[in-house]
């Protein structure tokens, strides 16, 4: 299955890019204008003269050979720019992801156990308010108050500015541990803080609302009737036998979230200052960087394809019958 | 033992760090990331912040905070009497950046000169094609054509050489893209095969020197302590980069960031209003025009132009579009620029004589289209709403427009063309010379080219430009350059809307800041409390 969605995701990203209007070297001279032997020029060093279907034959080729291609603004490997902007898109979902999860599931099992109480009510609630609220203005909105009026947090960044050190791994949670510069760990996470959170908030309101859905379903089944006669404690009930259960959805849901985390990272990382690749890919995209466009899809669908089978293998885990033979 | 190595680089840099604690840092919350190094092969202000205002120098600068041309890396210069030679007498004992991939053996000197414009001009030159190779602003000011050759006369002398006489030739050799390069650099980069690095690790001879970058996060720069010019007053200059304008202000708010770009208009007043922000203001070197394309029958006759210009309520749309960061126009090039007519007299907004105008021309029942661009720029911060004003002016006299908008490149495209029939555009001057306004948007080459977007070609008014550019003397030209203005209200191939005014906000730490009236961001000669 992994080629022909290969494969695949190349035609999305090499002919959607194409089909927008708005030709990228007239966008590179701006109002200044072109003359036409220079555009012309420009038109054949990129390759933009041949026959589309050439064009993307020879894209494809290079893929073969590991070669994604230059930048057409900055002139630097697409590759070089995704791997040097990836970690902190990664490190950023990662705690993300983590938040909605230590969250979210909790939230949803207490919900599910105590339905139709107080706790019940807020938890979805806030659950529904979390999965409506536009990510950009709840981003700018944190900002105002926990680093403005409260100042508890910085505005944004992914480290004082103040602190230096090369990048080693590229995880800035790691590396600043790894500068033995005292207080650069503790601004990292201090910096984390509100970005993640902010990230974490739609895959948490769902989490939590599945996680629930999936516990009031299987809390209503005949084996669970049966631990409770036999008279388990209800800790042993909900955590061991009902939670078990409930999380196959939860997981898929984890694992659709992933697609969900990219997504909120492009406005994420634009209002935090992160230098990610969602920034990356929305410049690009504006600019028509066709390479850096194709580039940079193939690679997140690369990421959602792999994440998606990590959460088949995780189905096996959970519930031995799943298990392939 | 990498481990070690490590360990032991992080304590020297802690040691570093600490000695240097009483350093004067000065951080800049800039709007984005460069698109490289090289001034030369890129167009955008935020590039040429992080590399020509910072890094390089040119032969001539401008100064700073103005459009005088000063001497920078040439000390003087001579014209020949025919004005097709320009004679470069270049400073002594200028030193270049030693960085970690190269030291250098020899002050600037001439060769210096001649690698970094033969790297644009001469394609067979070994750097010509490297990072991409498009030199846009070099081929954009005709230098391509306009330079013959360049003579190395002695190593402190460097003579150009001029196909035609072009006055405003001196103000291009100050724009960005004229920076000048280390070729002692270039010559060991090209032994190591890797000419890419030339570009990503640039060796300048500018106020600071680079440090370090990450895309999207922060560039930094330490101040170049054997400049020229004398070491900077603040030691390190750190380039926070943040996309979003009001994150920008609350930084600054926090004191995270001590000089941002570009603020909100909506927040211009609470900045106003806050004790630690000092607000500084200046016109723009732009204007923002809605320009009739004079080769569609409708626009032929001066009166149906003049009217439509009467029509418009220009201080309305300062009002609402600029919210006050603007002021009107009269002519088409900004107050601030040398040979600006103030004797000109705007047409008054006056609807009825507007009518009575379209009535005499014999119009009736006009209708047309007002193209509006589809992004913001600082001369038209919303095109959409003032084409929405200007239709509701017209609308009052009668005139029915409909408003049309395509992606930005299309919109370029098309209009270059001549497929509108009125349309918003505008300009920001590049090197400070009137020809660039002038020439570039309202010459008859300029129709051809594209860039003359009402596609008016007058013989009277080019034969003022042409003239212009063939004299050195300034006060002659000045006097040129005042009649076109007046040709040009005339005429009205334009209705001149908007010049900007730029706001920029900084920390009242900060002193002796002053803004670039070419949009630029420049931190030699800033200093800061700490």
């Amino acid at each position: 299955m992994l080629i022909p969605t290969f494969i695949g995701v190349t035609l999305v990203a090499f002919f959607f890019i194409r089909l927008l209007p708005g030709d990228p070297i007239l966008l590179l001279a701006g109002e200044r204008g072109i003359s036409a032997e220079r555009y012309a020029e420009l038109q054949h060093s990129f390759g933009f003269d041949k026959p589309v279907i050439i064009q993307y034959l020879n894209y494809l080729m290079g893929l073969f050979h590991g070669e994604f291609g230059m930048s057409m603004v900055t002139r630097r490997p697409v590759w070089d720019e995704f791997f040097s902007l990836f970690p902190a898109t990664l490190e950023l979902s990662f705690v993300a992801i983590i938040i909605a999860v230590l969250v979210g599931i909790p939230a949803g099992v207490i919900a599910a156990v105590k339905r139709g109480s107080f706790f019940d009510h807020s938890v979805m609630t806030g659950a529904l308010i979390g999965y409506s609220m536009p990510i950009f203005w709840w981003a700018l909105l944190a900002i105002i108050v926990f680093s403005g009026w409260l100042q508890w947090t910085p505005v944004s960044g992914r480290i004082s500015v103040m602190y230096f050190f090369e990048p080693v791994t590229g995880f800035m949670l790691i590396d600043s541990l790894l500068s033995d510069q005292s207080g650069a760990f503790g601004s990292t996470i201090s910096h984390l803080i509100l970005p993640s959170i902010v990230l974490a908030t739609i895959p948490m309101a769902v989490i939590a609302r599945q996680t629930r859905s999936a516990m009031l379903e299987v809390l209503g089944e005949d084996y669970v009737r049966t631990a409770q006669a036999k008279g388990l404690s209800k800790l042993r009930i909900v955590g061991m036998h009902a939670l078990r259960n409930a999380l196959i959805p939860v997981v898929t849901t984890i694992g659709l979230q992933v697609g969900v985390l990219m997504a909120g990272a492009i406005l994420t990382e634009t209002i935090f200052s992160w230098p990610g690749i969602g920034k990356w890919m929305v410049d690009s995209i504006s600019r028509r960087d066709y390479q850096v466009v194709q580039g940079g899809l193939l690679m997140i669908a690369m990421l959602v394809m792999v994440v998606n089978l990590v959460v088949d293998l995780l189905y096996g885990l959970i519930n031995p019958r799943i298990r392939h033979r | 033992m990498k481990l070690l190595t490590k360990a032991l680089a992080a304590t020297a840099l802690a040691a570093v760090l600490s000695t240097t604690a009483q350093a004067k840092t000065l951080v800049y919350c800039s709007e984005g990331s460069p698109e490289g190094f090289t001034p030369a092969l890129y167009t955008s202000g935020t590039t040429f912040d992080a590399s020509s205002h910072t890094i390089f120098n040119k032969l001539v600068e401008f100064e700073r905070g103005s459009t005088n041309v000063v001497p920078g890396l040439a000390e003087s210069w001579d014209v020949s009497e025919d004005g097709l030679e320009y004679t470069f007498h270049l400073r002594k004992g200028v030193k270049f950046h030693t960085t970690k991939d190269f030291t250098p053996s020899r002050d600037f000197n001439a060769d210096d000169v001649i690698f970094s414009f033969m790297r644009q001009k001469d394609p067979n030159h070994p750097f010509n094609k490297v990072s991409g190779g498009t030199y846009e602003y070099f081929g954009g000011m005709s230098m391509d054509s306009l330079i013959k050759d360049i003579v190395k006369v002695d190593d402190y002398t460097v003579k150009f050489v001029l196909s035609q006489v072009e006055a405003p030739f001196i103000a291009n050799m100050a724009m960005d893209f004229a920076s000048i390069a280390s070729a002692e650099y270039a010559a060991q980069v090209e032994k190591t095969g890797n000419l890419d690095m030339f570009d990503q690790n640039p060796v300048g001879t500018g106020p600071f020197q680079l440090v370090a970058y990450q895309k999207d996060a922060v560039i930094r720069f330490k101040a170049f302590a054997d400049y020229w010019g004398g070491k900077a007053a603040i030691d390190d200059l750190i380039f926070a980069i943040t996309p979003d304008a009001s994150v920008r202000y609350q930084k600054l708010k926090a004191g995270e960031c001590d000089v941002m770009p570009y603020p909100n208009p909506a927040d211009i007043e609470s900045m106003k209003a806050d004790p630690n922000i000092n607000m500084m203001e200046q016109a723009g070197l732009n204007v923002g025009y809605l320009a009739y394309n004079n080769e569609n029958d409708k626009f032929k006759d001066v009166r149906v132009r003049k009217a439509l210009n009467m029509a418009i309520n220009k201080n309305a749309i300062l009002d609402a579009v600029f919210q006050g960061a603007g002021q009107v126009a009269k002519n088409p090039i900004p107050p601030t620029m040398w040979s600006y007519n103030d004797k000109v007299v705007d047409d008054a907004y006056d609807p009825e004589a507007a009518k009575k105008l379209l009535a005499e021309a014999g119009v009736t029942d006009m209708k047309t289209n007002i193209w509006a661009m589809p992004v913001q720029r600082p001369y038209n911060p919303n095109a959409r709403r003032m084409a929405e004003m200007i239709q509701a002016d017209w609308k009052a006299v009668g005139v029915d427009a409909e408003i049309v908008s395509y992606e930005w490149g299309e919109y370029l495209k098309r209009s270059g063309t001549g497929e509108h029939e009125t349309l918003l555009m505008g300009w920001t001057g590049d090197n400070g010379d009137p020809d660039n306004f002038l020439y570039v948007l309202l010459g008859c080459d300029a129709v051809k080219s594209g860039s003359n977007r009402a596609r008016w070609c007058n013989k009277e008014f080019d034969d003022l430009l042409v003239k212009a550019k063939q004299t050195t003397d300034v006060a002659e030209r000045t006097k040129l350059y005042e009649e076109a203005q007046v040709v040009f209200k005339r005429e009205a191939p334009w209705a001149t809307i908007a010049h900007s005014v730029v706001f920029m906000p900084i920390s009242s730490k900060v002193q002796n800041y002053k803004i670039d009236p070419f949009g630029g961001h420049i931190f030699y000669g800033v200093d800061i409390d700490k």
